[in-house]
């Protein structure tokens, strides 16, 4: 499938290689939640499945294992550098051979299971190392800095959907998050966004790129409470279908580990959050308003702002 | 005012609710003079359509009078009678240009929830759960409408209420099942449900130029009125083998196009490998799709399958295998009601259909538990229940 995405606009390598390292540290963090369970909960079952005989001791050895391995799984899928417990999944795999190796030596060994999960333990090993190498290197993939890409078609030519934006105090009318933008001087705004917890926080963002009817692209100023990179990107769509229109987004949340973890767990993923954005757009572009559906109980995030009625003046729809 | 609301399985109530105010200009107040229940509402009743929120107000069949407009609806006026189409449709968007106004982009406020479970969004309906917008329904004495300017239709105040009503949903539901066989001179179509849509569905394919209609139900006096007010053939499925007797009404050759107006009831979504897990381990429902299934088997080779009943997850055992080997087609889509409306006013209004024929039961609308009970238990013959506010 060929991807129709200026390259400029595709996320570099280095970001796209730390996604896959931590979606890779993830799925680690599952696999040790998952073989933490099973350990717990079907010791003798595990036990007989790598080759061993199954017996008492080795039941509680593989509680043990099992506790150790839901440490680690939580570990990693709790904490935003969870390089430190990846490493502790490289101790664990060097434990698991170490053990596998002692019950090769016992008479009634099933070798070929045996060495069969000491292969597998091998290549989990690899994984884990240079997984945790990986995020442990200086400025490597942290999960604080959030990335989002997402698309729209919208019936309207390119002009007008880039006039629109490039006012930039417009631009809360659809997005949910951003409380108000104000232009403050030659490419440069002052925006206001409800942050994590509904706590408000503000940066001033310069317009670094801009070509008319094609893209606009702008970055927080140095030493800003938010550090936010973006472009949006407005290209036609083909056979008159309108125009196609691609944000993408990058930003640090403000606050400590703590409270960036929290808007994780109560606050919208930020692709979603975007997808609704544009949809917004959309609405607004074609139609020159936002639909709502009822007039009470829009209290949850997910619903879209309200606009009491008002009719949003959009440069073109209806 | 009084609204029909659903309170969570099986259960509806009517009660007093805010009335509904103008929150766009492009938005307009009916005052629902007649509406009623439809089979589709059923699914929300069961409990068996995810994002339903207790005391949504239900309905999405429904037509009235103008009470109040916004300033962007220039078309219309208080006083006037409308029908209101089923989907809500801005009039703008690519798919609305495309007359495919059920996928409308710009009409259901909770896309995203549809999108997780169908991959793209399909247009915001009344009263018909959160995920399709969460717009309170038609089983009410007042309902807000949306992109006035654009859905409702004008009828002439000389046909009675009872002969335009369904051209909210059901008439164009059936007629465009019909219009999806793409019906040649001498066709055989067969329709599965003799239902309100089945109804009309075998009404329209003679419309439509059908050399016969064969309806397929198991209910007797639903094959009666299709044998009364249509001239179809029926067959009765738990009485005989529908396979073979399509098979051989038809010279061997199977109809030529089948339609499917029965539907299956929509899945929860969720855990929904779990729930397949256990439906598989337990030989639980695997007869849902039937009707689809036995269209499917029952086409002759090359022909159109078309299907406007009502799915809302996953099916199992679908037989992909008849589907590509014999050539068949398969056609589907909520109704895009918008489209049909006007042609099919002007059919009513020439006598070439009365809609009415379908009505068993006319409640008030503080009757709609009652409604609903009857519809789903198929009491007293019950085929459509109107409700008049």
């Amino acid at each position: 499938m060929a991807m129709r995405v200026p390259s400029s606009l595709q996320f570099s390598p280095e970001a796209r290689s730390g996604l896959r390292t931590r979606r890779m540290a993830r799925r680690l963090g599952w696999l040790s939640v998952a073989l933490g369970a099973m350990e717990l909960l079907a010791p003798v079952a595990l036990a007989r499945a790598v080759g061993t005989r199954g017996r008492r001791s080795a039941r509680v050895v593989a509680r043990a294992l099992g506790v150790r391995e839901l440490a680690s799984g939580i570990g990693i899928l709790t904490t935003p550098r969870p390089a430190g417990w990846l490493t502790s999944r490289v101790a664990g795999d060097v434990m698991d051979l170490g053990l596998l190796v002692m019950a090769l030596a016992s008479p009634s060994a099933r070798r070929g299971r045996l060495l069969a999960a000491a292969a597998a333990v091998v290549g989990v090993a690899v994984l884990d190392a240079r997984c945790a190498a990986r995020l442990g290197a200086p400025g490597g993939p942290g999960v604080r800095t959030v990335r989002a890409r997402r698309s729209i078609t919208v019936n309207r030519p390119a002009e007008e959907l880039y006039r629109f934006w490039r006012d930039s105090s417009k631009l809360p009318s659809f997005m949910a998050k951003i409380e108000s933008v104000r232009v403050i001087g030659p490419g440069r705004s002052h925006w206001i966004a409800t942050g994590p917890l509904g706590l408000p926080f503000e940066w001033e963002a310069d317009v670094v790129e801009e070509r008319e009817n094609q893209l606009i692209a702008w970055r927080s100023i140095a030493g800003s409470e938010i550090d936010t990179v973006g472009s949006v990107w407005f290209r036609p769509a083909p056979g008159g279908r309108g125009t196609e229109v691609t944000v993408e987004l990058e930003y640090t949340p403000p606050g400590r580990e703590l409270t960036a973890q929290l808007a994780k767990l109560v606050g919208q993923a930020p692709e979603q959050q975007l997808r609704q954005d544009l949809q917004r757009f959309k609405q607004l572009m074609e139609t020159g308003r936002i639909i709502v559906a009822h007039d009470e109980g829009e209290r949850s995030g997910h619903e879209p702002r309200r606009h009491g009625g008002a009719v949003l003046v959009a440069g073109g729809g209806r | 005012m009084k609204a029909n609301q659903w309170m969570g399985k099986r259960s509806v109530e009517v009660h007093d609710v805010a009335d509904p105010q103008i929150l766009d200009d492009r938005d307009a107040i009916v005052k629902v003079t007649c509406t009623a229940i439809c089979g589709s509402d059923l699914h929300l009743y069961n409990g068996l359509v995810p994002t339903m929120r207790s005391g949504d107000v239900l309905g999405h069949e429904f037509m009235g009078e103008v009470m109040e407009v916004g300033r962007g609806v220039k078309n219309l006026k208080t006083g006037e009678r409308v029908v209101v189409p089923f989907p809500i449709a801005c009039g703008a968007c690519a798919m609305c240009g495309k007359g495919l106004f059920s996928l409308c982009e710009n009409s259901n406020p909770n896309a995203w929830m549809a999108e997780k479970l169908w991959g793209y969004s399909p247009a915001g309906l009344f009263g018909y759960s959160h995920m399709l917008g969460g717009f309170p329904g038609g089983q009410a004495e007042y309902v807000r409408v949306p992109f006035a300017d654009v859905g409702p239709l004008k009828v002439p105040a000389e046909i009675p209420d009872e002969k335009v009503l369904f051209l909210s949903d059901i008439l164009p539901t059936g007629y465009m099942g019909a219009e999806m066989c793409n019906i040649q001179p001498g066709d055989v179509v067969a329709v599965w449900g003799a239902g309100p849509v089945g109804q009309f569905a075998i009404k329209s394919a003679y419309l439509l130029g059908a050399e016969r209609v064969i309806a397929i139900d198991r209910f007797a006096y639903r094959l009666r009125l299709a044998r009364e007010a249509s001239g179809a053939e029926t067959l009765h499925y738990e009485q005989i083998d529908v396979n073979e007797a399509l098979r051989e009404a038809t010279g061997g050759r199977g109809p030529d196009a089948c339609i499917d107006a029965v539907g299956m009831e929509a899945h929860v979504p969720g855990p929904l490998y779990a729930y397949d897990r256990t439906k598989q381990a337990l030989g639980l429902e695997t007869d849902r799709p039937f009707a689809l299934r036995q269209a499917i088997h029952a086409c002759r080779n090359g022909g159109t399958v078309s299907v406007i009943g009502v799915y809302g997850g996953f099916i199992d055992k679908f037989p992909m295998g008849a589907v590509v080997n014999r050539s068949l087609t398969i056609r589907t889509g909520q109704c895009h009601v918008q489209r049909y409306m006007k042609p099919l006013l002007e059919r009513i209004e020439r006598g070439e259909i009365d809609p009415s024929f379908v009505i068993t039961h006319r409640l008030p609308l503080r009757d709609a538990p009652a409604g609903f009970d009857m519809f789903l238990n198929k009491q007293d013959d019950c085929l459509k229940v109107v409700l008049r506010p």
